[in-house]
């Protein structure tokens, strides 16, 4: 996908207007939060084990060059490949090579962020072959030629009456009065056109959530076992992960199962979880013939070490983009990248750039909700707040907000003139608001009372107040 | 409480300064009336959090030397804001991380550093208010409050304390008010729409008052209450439970 994060005022306020997406942000902001409370409240050891996932993500990053190496010799132990992408454009090419060594035409997906990153399906679609997604979300989102707007719910933005206008313009070889007023109807003509492409494809492709170092294993979860017949059904199964989806062995891949999926949704377990280990072997019933796991990079060793190092313990889960409140608020489109949220805007400049993305570190109340239900314990309003501080060293800052933060600095620390000001200020506006106790416009404050009064001070200031009653100073 | 008077040094905070000093006073009473002695060092103006916030680290420094300076020489140092309070609480260790005299220095400061409720409560172990308010309340949580320094329960020990008063948890009591500091100025647009979501959450438990405990939350919420033309009154809740309601008027509204 493209980034658009610089338009994300633009953006915001399109969504804020945009009723149909308000309505479905309406339901999820009730939905997987409550959800998450009540499977949290249903294991006592939640909290315990979110510690632990957070150690185990700690130490695995502590040792990532130790863990990757080993990942790449198990896996060529069982016989499949690791490649390793520096950035998209290598994660593309290589992807590419494999498909035409073995002539593939059409190439079903699994649900991917990494396949999202890479922009894999324009660019298998522009090297003439046919890429189909396998996730309903996505198939919709990829039916209506649109980026995801959620890293789990990748058409969450979208009602029933888009799929089925999506639907109805794309299949045009189903009778045209056919019935598609119930979701399961919707449900049924997906699954069932997804059917033919799943046993025409020669290479499919899915995501990782983990990779696991002891085992060469890449492990996937999801709701509709879309990501199965993907890996199972053609010849190639390429993985597309990035580095920091590594786990050290299957104990601690489990340990973090068991957050995930409650962070997420609020499911004890998704409903697959699928191992890969190899191609397929001598007494497999069934499996690929060839197995590659394209390992991909894009900035992320970049972060290991520095300020947002701790943000590599990501484990996807959503947690933090679900109960944020600007996300509820404007939805996953408005970020302009395929990582919206407090994920997104800790993510986003790391990958593309702060120049690129200067909006989203800065588009957050920093309530601190992400840091209180993530999974791995990443504190993310720190990490925005360090990127503020890049950009406030040496990047794009409106000059009228540093000259802002320096005439206020500049009094703040001159007690004395500053209460002598603040005195006469407080004076006027509380003489002049006495009437409402209010303002319902005020000389440059526009951002505030174009929506809210701004409510007036009480007249005197308490250190002027303190002084006439001649309170206790030393 | 023990027989020593404690030396208490108030952090009036920049909001309550200008424009609410009742709620320092009610500071003032609630803890002379707990056997606190309160000093109010005229040197002082800003936390420095909105400098913080920004990334503006240095400005930031520079107030965070000047509170240090002038209030590490007291036995605690409160602060009727939660957001002010973590910011001294929390972040002035964070601050000075490289310098180490500062850094020593902000740790003593912090570990002595009190948001007003947690202060009555959990160090001075007030249980009883002498005031009678006879309005059904609910109580908005702040989050810097709630999540860095972990209030929640301390606010409604106090106010179920008061004769009268009838306190109704919001639905969503612990969502943000979208104020966010320079956030509700510089994404205006997303901060009234977090707002609303608030107000109606409050409109719902059909309480006639909500308190909070940081005045930057309450002059939001009630500046949105009082543009949508809503009655409900929004009051800091030290001002409650000093019984200093009668001496001004809700926040936003004539008196
Ligand atoms: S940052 Fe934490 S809460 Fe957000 S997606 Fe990653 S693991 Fe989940």
């Amino acid at each position: 996908m493209k980034l658009n994060a610089h338009n994300f005022k633009e953006n915001a306020a399109k969504a804020l207007k945009d009723e149909d997406l308000q309505a479905s942000l309406a339901k999820l902001g009730t939905g997987f939060p409550l959800k998450r409370l009540a499977a949290a409240a249903r294991l006592p050891e939640f909290e315990a084990l979110r510690d632990q996932a957070r150690d185990i993500k700690d130490h695995t990053l502590r040792h990532l060059d130790f863990y990757l190496e080993k990942f790449e010799c198990k896996v060529q132990e069982t016989g499949g490949h690791v490649h390793w992408a520096r950035d998209i454009e290598d994660g593309r090419k290589i992807v590419y090579d494999i498909c035409e060594s073995v002539g593939a035409k059409t190439v079903t997906k699994g649900k991917s962020m990494i396949g999202e990153e890479m922009a894999i399906n324009e660019y298998l679609e522009e090297k003439g072959l046919i890429p189909v997604e396998t996730d309903l979300g996505e198939y919709i989102i990829q039916l209506r030629n649109e980026p995801p707007s959620h890293i789990i719910a990748p058409a969450i933005h979208l009602r029933k009456s888009h799929v089925e206008e999506a639907f109805r313009k794309t299949h045009t070889e189903l009778p045209p009065e056919r019935n598609l007023d119930e979701p399961e109807d919707l449900l049924k003509e997906a699954r069932a056109m997804l059917r033919k492409k799943f046993i025409a494809a020669d290479v499919g492709i899915t995501g990782a959530n983990f990779m696991i170092a002891e085992t060469g294993s890449t492990v996937i979860v999801t709701n509709e076992g879309n990501g199965d017949l993907t890996q199972t059904l053609p010849r190639v199964h390429i993985v597309l992960c990035s580095i920091e989806k590594m786990v050290p062995n299957l104990e601690d891949c489990a340990t973090l199962l068991r957050v995930l999926a409650r962070s997420a949704t609020g499911q004890e377990q998704s409903v697959y979880t699928t191992f890969s280990t190899g191609p397929k072997q001598m007494d497999d019933p069934d499996g690929p013939d060839q197995f590659h796991v394209v390992i991909l990079d894009n900035g992320r060793s970049r972060m290991l070490g520095h300020d947002t190092h701790d943000m590599l313990r990501c484990i996807r889960c959503s947690a933090c983009i679900n109960h944020c409140p600007v996300y509820q608020s404007v939805g996953g489109h408005a970020y302009g990248s395929i990582y919206p949220g407090p994920m997104g805007s800790v993510l986003t400049p790391a990958i593309y750039g702060l120049e690129q993305s200067c909006d989203l570190p800065n588009a957050s109340t920093m309530c601190g909700k992400c840091e209180e239900v993530c999974p791995v314990r990443i504190p993310i309003p720190q990490m925005l707040r360090s990127w503020r501080e890049k950009q406030w060293e040496d990047g794009p800052v409106p000059i009228l907000q540093r000259l802002a933060m320096s005439v206020w600095a500049f009094w703040a620390v001159r007690p004395k003139a500053y209460h002598f000001g603040a005195k006469i200020k407080m004076r006027l506006l509380g003489l002049l608001g006495r009437k409402n106790g209010h303002f319902k416009s005020l000389l440059f404050s526009k951002a505030w009372t174009k929506s809210r009064d701004f409510p007036a001070p009480e007249g005197k200031t308490f250190q002027q107040l303190w002084s006439e009653k001649g309170g206790r100073r030393s | 409480m023990s027989g020593e008077e404690k030396n208490v040094g108030l952090f009036v905070t920049c909001l309550v300064d200008l424009f609410r000093p009742t709620v320092a006073f009610a500071a003032v009473k609630l803890m002379s009336e707990a056997g606190c002695s309160i000093c109010v060092p005229e040197r002082q103006t800003c936390c420095g959090q909105p400098a913080f916030n920004s990334g503006d680290r240095h400005d930031a420094r520079k107030m965070a030397e000047m509170v240090i300076e002038e209030f590490e020489k007291f036995d605690y140092v409160v602060a009727p804001s939660g957001s002010c309070a973590a910011m001294i609480k929390k972040h002035y260790p964070e601050l000075f991380s490289d310098q180490a005299d500062w850094h020593k220095r902000a740790l003593d400061l912090s570990r002595k550093t009190y948001e007003l409720m947690s202060f009555l409560t959990d160090v001075l172990d007030v249980k009883e208010v002498e005031t009678t308010l006879n309005r059904k309340v609910t109580y908005h949580d702040s989050c810097s409050g709630l999540r860095e320094l972990g209030i929640k329960d301390q606010p409604r020990t106090l106010m179920n304390a008061v004769e009268g008063l009838d306190l109704v948890e919001g639905e969503n009591a612990e969502r943000c008010c979208g104020f966010g500091g320079t956030f509700c100025l510089k994404y205006s647009d997303i901060s009234t729409r977090i707002a609303d979501d608030k107000c109606d959450d409050i409109l719902k438990t059909e309480a006639d008052m909500v308190l909070g405990g940081d005045l930057g939350c309450l002059m939001n919420i009630a500046g949105r209450l009082t543009r949508r033309g809503e009655t409900v009154e929004v009051r800091h809740v030290a001002e409650v439970l000093a019984g200093m309601c009668d001496d001004v008027a809700p926040i936003s509204r004539k008196g």
